[in-house]
């Protein structure tokens, strides 16, 4: 297995604006390396420079201990599967799998055992024999998926592999495709725009927003330190509340545009002064107000509610802001409801209001079941 | 396709009525070689009896079989070399990224509005100076790059999802192993359709061969057909019929073959 590291690249495609810009990240060997972000963001031309299919016109890209910025595809020593997984039209499941190694020269007993092997290993026995256009969209993914694992490269590119299946489908292959990467150990560069993928396939999630790099980290790290307002909205669903607000340390408060002063634990304000800040808040902590006084409670209208039968997310209005919140179980509450919520001040985020770099993170949630036989 | 009863019968009336139109004359022709001289003056539609001595005069006064040979010789020589000179053009044009590719494009499908007459007196004094006249280059090498096979072949290969071309090139695949491996495979309909083309006109050509034969050696069957017309003062129209029918049969072959092979073709869709 190999490893890829990506030294200052950068790529523009009329020699003026940079699409990318200036991409400094190691993906480790046989690590699921997830690369997310919006539509347009340039996930595809970051995956498809580190495939050799795009020029790389600034930077160095290094595959194992080569420098790849000039090798062509084919040297490259890796495997790719397409969004619309590019199957061989005229050809049947089993050459189109076996199509690579024809090519790579592998004598015809071990292409044919090779070929058995994978088709196995993704329940495509019973179609070696079938036209792509007699297969359903899941099969067709399983081709693909196939021929990228039957050519036992070390590194695996995907390109939004399981955007043209339906979610039933793509949650199964979400879990096939991580099993076969840690069985297989290969190395792997994922791109989706989907944060639900990313959070639950990644070993590592890299968001990228306009060409640049938000944050690199693994999901949890992420989803509880994000690293600016982008990455707190992106990542999770609902996204993180977000509110324009005043610090005040003398008071060890912030201040809602609503004129809501929300005070914070202890040593929240290390390190920043008084004046205009990001404040961020996830749905889940914003909590139903059960006579407890441990945290504040404010009275909020409700604007709109979905109860999804074992939770009910709900927005109501903070100040100015539409906020969204979450709470287990079915709620009975209507829009034009005026209700308590309680709001767990400790997994408060505090972002600058200009550079939107985080400056207190919210508090550790992590949760772990007691040792069995342990005293409770 | 559901249709109402009456509006069926007048499509197929309509239908039968072109098709008789279009048939008769070749019905017609049939009917003729299978008749004697007078019979044929008299205007009667069925010949008496069905005799092949017609046929047998043909053969006997034409190497017909030689010419059958020279045609088919070359009207397949044409059309390999359309086949490949068109395909490996278009490829350029659709895979091949270099400037002006466009400007090149158009320039190549421009020559398509030159009528060929006007280019044949040229190409006659090149052939002629290459001294390949009474030669089979000198009868199908003009006719290899055919800008409306470049044009039909780009279009099909352009629908070729580019993907395609990468997951190749990514499992190491050489341009000239891609075009063979993957895009002519793959553009199979289109090529059937460009080779019967080929085929069927260069089958049907008269003006080139006229002029770049000057003996029996390469000649090809419609220069023999107007050879019998001229032959005698009273033209035995009889012979002549039968040798038509014998001419026109490699095209119907060739054309419910290929159309069958284009039916299946067609069917067999493109592959999201
Ligand atoms: N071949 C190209 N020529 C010019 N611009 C391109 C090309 N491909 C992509 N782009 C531009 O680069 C940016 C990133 O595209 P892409 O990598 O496809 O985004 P993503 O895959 O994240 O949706 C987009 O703004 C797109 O318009
Ligand atoms: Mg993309």
């Amino acid at each position: 297995m190999k490893k890829v590291e990506l030294i200052g690249i950068s790529k523009s495609y009329d020699r003026q604006k940079d699409v990318i810009s200036n991409i400094d990240v190691r993906i480790e060997p046989g690590e699921f390396f997830v690369l997310v972000g919006p539509s347009g963001c340039g996930k595809s031309t970051m995956l498809r420079m580190i495939a050799g299919l795009e020029e790389i016109t600034g930077g160095t890209l290094k595959i194992g201990e080569q420098t790849a910025n000039r090798l062509p595809p084919s040297r490259r020593d890796l495997s790719m599967v397409f969004q619309n997984y590019a199957l061989y039209p005229h050809l049947s499941v089993e050459d189109n799998i076996t199509f690579g190694l024809d090519v790579k020269k592998v004598p015809k007993a071990e292409r044919k055992k090779r070929a058995q092997d994978t088709a196995e290993m993704l329940g495509l026995t019973d179609y070696m024999k079938r036209k792509p256009r007699e297969l359903s969209g899941g099969q067709r993914q399983r081709v693909a998926l196939a021929r990228a694992i039957v050519s036992e490269a070390p590194i695996c590119l995907m390109d939004e592999p399981l955007s043209n299946l339906d979610a039933k489908l793509r949650g199964h292959m979400r879990s096939e495709i991580r099993r076969i990467q840690r069985q297989l150990g290969i190395t792997m560069i994922y791109v989706t725009h989907d944060q639900v993928e990313a959070m639950t396939m990644g070993d590592r999630i890299m968001i990228l927003h306009e060409g640049k790099i938000q944050q690199i980290g693994s999901p949890i790290e992420i989803y509880n330190h994000p690293a600016n307002p982008f990455v707190a909205t992106f990542i999770g669903s609902p996204p993180m509340n977000l509110a324009q607000a005043e610090a005040d340390p003398g008071t060890s408060s912030v201040i809602l545009p609503g004129g809501e002063p929300i005070r914070l634990p202890e040593g929240a304000f290390e390190g920043i002064g008084k004046g205009p800040v990001t404040v961020g808040i996830r749905p889940e902590f914003l909590m139903p107000a059960q006579g407890t006084s441990e945290h504040p409670v404010f009275r909020a209208e409700v604007t709109n509610v979905e109860v999804l039968g074992h939770e009910t997310v709900f927005s109501f209005l903070a100040g100015t802001e539409e906020w969204t919140a979450k709470w287990n179980g079915q709620w009975q509450i209507q829009p034009g409801d005026r209700i308590p919520i309680a709001l767990d001040e400790e997994s408060i985020c505090l972002f600058d209001a200009k550079s939107g770099t985080l400056m207190k993170k919210p508090a550790a949630r992590q949760l772990s079941v007691p040792a069995e036989g342990a005293a409770t | 396709m559901t249709m109402s009863v009456p509006k069926k019968i007048t499509f197929y009336t309509m239908l039968t009525v072109s098709a008789v139109i279009l048939f008769f004359p070749i019905v017609y022709a049939f009917m003729i070689s299978f008749m004697t001289g007078p019979e044929i003056l008299q205007g009667k539609f069925f010949p008496e009896s069905f005799h092949l001595d017609n046929y047998i005069r043909v053969f006997d006064r034409l190497p017909l079989l030689n010419y059958l040979l020279n045609s088919f010789i070359v009207s397949a020589g044409v059309m390999l070399g359309q086949l490949v000179v068109c395909s490996l053009a278009a490829y350029a044009f659709v895979f091949i990224p270099f400037r002006g590719s466009n400007f090149v494009f158009f320039l190549f499908i421009s020559t398509m509005m030159i009528p060929w007459e006007a280019t044949m007196i040229p190409n006659f004094f090149i052939i002629q100076n290459l001294n390949w006249l009474n030669t089979y280059q000198g009868l199908t090498l003009p006719f290899f790059a055919l800008a409306f096979g470049t044009f039909l072949l780009r279009q099909h290969f352009k629908t070729i999802p580019k993907e395609l071309h990468e997951a190749s090139q990514v499992a190491g695949l050489g341009p000239f192993r891609f075009f063979l491996k993957v895009v002519l495979p793959v553009s199979k309909t289109s090529l059937v359709t460009l080779g019967a083309y080929g085929f069927l006109t260069t089958w049907n050509m008269y003006l080139w061969p006229l002029l770049v034969t000057t003996n029996n050696s390469v000649r090809t069957v419609q220069i023999g057909l107007k050879q019998l017309q001229s032959q005698e003062v009273a033209t035995d129209w009889g012979v002549v019929m039968a040798g038509v029918i014998v001419v026109i049969i490699p095209t119907l072959l060739l054309l419910f073959l290929g159309q069958k092979q284009l039916q299946k073709g067609l069917t067999q869709g493109a592959l999201k």
